[in-house]
């Protein structure tokens, strides 16, 4: 049987989460301590060979992003990193974990990368909702302070950091990286155009690096343990380890760290238990409601990024939502499309029309049966439409569950 | 807690904004935000009314309306949705008597839809203030609010 894998969330129940003094007895700080005495220069090339990838959905390569912030021209002098902790994607909750059980080595990450790309200022964007994460991280930003990781003058080097929270306040769309930017500028979340991304102009128009939570976690271990370690675990394309977050109808749902490349069968059969009252396996939907309905001929292909494209799915997020025989798929594309409808901000035309747009046609594909088929196609019609036009990733995604719909249970819509 | 002393725990920064709403609403007895809330925290921060209602309407966490000391947010995400929701709804009608977006009208409740709460392992589940209830049955959520209404009645 697999066994976990840890590194992101290598240090959770080894001490206690509001306990700074716990955390340096059990090694906490020591990559830190490592980075301050590297040339940043070296460190931004040692996650680059490190290969890791994004862990927020995209999967965009850590140490390219931290190279270009690092390159570019900041008029002002200023450099930002932010922590993208606004988690909203349905069925994901593994920042939570972190940011409530391991607090200190998201700081860790953090501290490293900015050190690496020169930021003076910091930022975490946590989401109104999450009152337990936003609580401990101010814990965690004061005790670090205090034990002189964070302020001026890091470990007597000539290095500043300062952190600080910053709330969301219910928008799943300033989860998307400029949208947040918008918002943590004190704005409507409203996305902005790319280019320029935000390694060239970021937040206030400077030079930002913005990471997720479990991106910014894994730093803290490649620095520690070499990069030829890190590689070991995972898939070439896709080294070292992902949590997933199973839900729904398993009979141990919950968060998983494994390497990557661990198959979906693994994942439900073995860490989650398998299906609830001894049911049978379905459907899972990977990634969130940005993500891809699967069936079962996807169960033994290992999960990364590049293995699972082959497959018309994602890895996203690593939301695992399964269902099992006897929910219906059709209800389950209803919920995910009235989301994106809700969450459309409504600025660009094709996602303010279409996500509604959606929803209408679910709704008569409901009344009328016989059109079913018919309606499905002109599903796919209009999310291609949004994908092609929309301005942001919102009004790209409702393409990822229609499309994948229809290749995997088009018989059962 | 007084609204400028709120006000001047922040510097007088446009990026402040959210988490100046969120402190003003949080120490509201009924978890809005009022007019004049909006126009003290557009001159503190030298920008316009328009600006700052623009933004208030913009996210869902922030209300213009008096709400229940409680604000119930009930989570309806897919996998909430699929474990179901709706004995939820019912067990909240049955208890207090009101649906999504109503206020009860001795101003103790109010109850919300909200987007994923990132419970799923839990579901389903609600908030209430800033606290989360999971696995919700019939049971639990009468508890929950029974609760409630028993140590606002000894107070």
């Amino acid at each position: 049987m697999p066994i976990e894998k840890r590194i992101a969330l290598k240090n959770i129940g080894k001490y206690k989460s509001s306990s700074i003094d716990e955390y340096l007895k059990i090694g906490g700080y020591k990559s830190v301590k490592i980075a301050l005495k590297t040339v940043p220069h070296n460190i931004i090339n040692t996650i680059i060979d490190s290969k890791l990838r994004g862990r927020g959905g995209a999967g965009f390569p850590t140490g390219l992003k931290e190279k270009y912030t690092k390159e570019a021209d900041s008029s002002s002098g200023h450099k930002y990193i932010i922590c993208n902790a606004d988690e909203g994607e349905p069925g994901t909750f593994k920042d939570r974990i972190i940011m409530e059980k391991d607090p200190h080595v998201l700081l860790e990450g953090m501290i490293i990368a900015a050190y690496a790309i020169g930021a003076t200022k910091g930022y975490i964007y946590i989401r109104g909702e999450y009152t337990d994460s936003i609580h401990m991280l101010r814990t965690a930003i004061t005790q670090a302070k205090n034990k002189g990781f964070l302020g001026k003058n890091i470990l007597n080097t000539k290095f500043n950091l300062e952190i600080k929270i910053k709330l969301g306040a219910g928008s799943y769309l300033c989860g998307e990286e400029l949208t947040l930017l918008e918002s943590l500028e004190g704005k409507r979340g409203y996305p902005r155009i790319k280019p320029p991304f935000p390694a060239e102009k970021g937040l206030f128009g400077e030079p930002t690096l913005v990471n997720n939570v479990e991106t910014f976690s894994h730093i803290p271990y490649i620095i520690e343990h070499g990069t030829e370690n890190y590689k070991l675990i995972g898939t070439e394309d896709s080294p070292g380890t992902k949590i997933f977050t199973i839900s729904g109808d398993v009979n141990k749902p919950g968060y998983y760290e494994t390497a990557m490349g661990a198959t979906l069968r693994e994942l439900i059969y073995d860490f989650a238990g398998g299906i609830k009252n001894n049911g049978k396996f379905k459907a899972a939907i990977l990634g969130g409601a940005a993500g891809t309905f699967v069936d079962k001929s996807v169960l033994d292909t290992p999960m990364a990024f590049d293995t699972l494209k082959e497959k018309g799915a994602v890895l996203g997020s690593g939301a695992i939502m399964v269902m099992s025989e006897d929910r219906p798929i059709f209800d389950m594309l209803l919920s995910i499309l009235e989301f994106f409808k809700h969450e459309s901000c409504g600025k660009c035309v094709p996602c303010r029309i279409g996500t509604s747009q959606l929803v209408l046609l679910m709704e008569n594909a409901k009344k009328d049966s016989s059109n079913k088929k018919k309606i499905l196609n002109q599903l796919l019609f209009e999310a291609e439409y949004m994908a092609k036009t929309s301005l942001c990733p919102l009004g790209q995604s409702p393409i990822l569950p229609i499309k994948s719909l229809k290749q995997y249970f088009e018989n059962q819509f | 807690m007084d609204k400028d002393e709120i006000l001047n725990r922040f510097e007088p920064q446009q990026d402040n904004l959210l988490n100046i709403l969120h402190e003003l609403q949080n120490n509201n007895p009924n978890n809005f935000l009022p007019t004049e809330d909006l126009k003290l925290v557009a001159k503190y921060l030298n920008t316009s009314y328009s600006a700052v209602y623009g933004v208030v309407k913009y996210y869902t966490m922030f209300s213009l309306k008096p709400r229940g000391k409680y604000v119930i947010r009930l989570c309806k995400s897919p996998v909430c949705h699929m474990i179901d929701t709706n004995i939820v709804l019912q067990e909240i009608k049955n208890n207090i008597d009101i649906g999504l977006g109503e206020t009860t009208n001795d101003l103790l409740f109010s109850v919300e839809s909200s987007e994923c709460l990132g419970r799923c392992a839990e579901a389903p589940v609600m908030m209430v203030n800033e606290k989360i209830h999971k696995e919700l049955d019939s049971i639990k959520i009468s508890n929950v609010l029974d609760s409630i209404k028993l140590n606002e009645q000894n107070k």
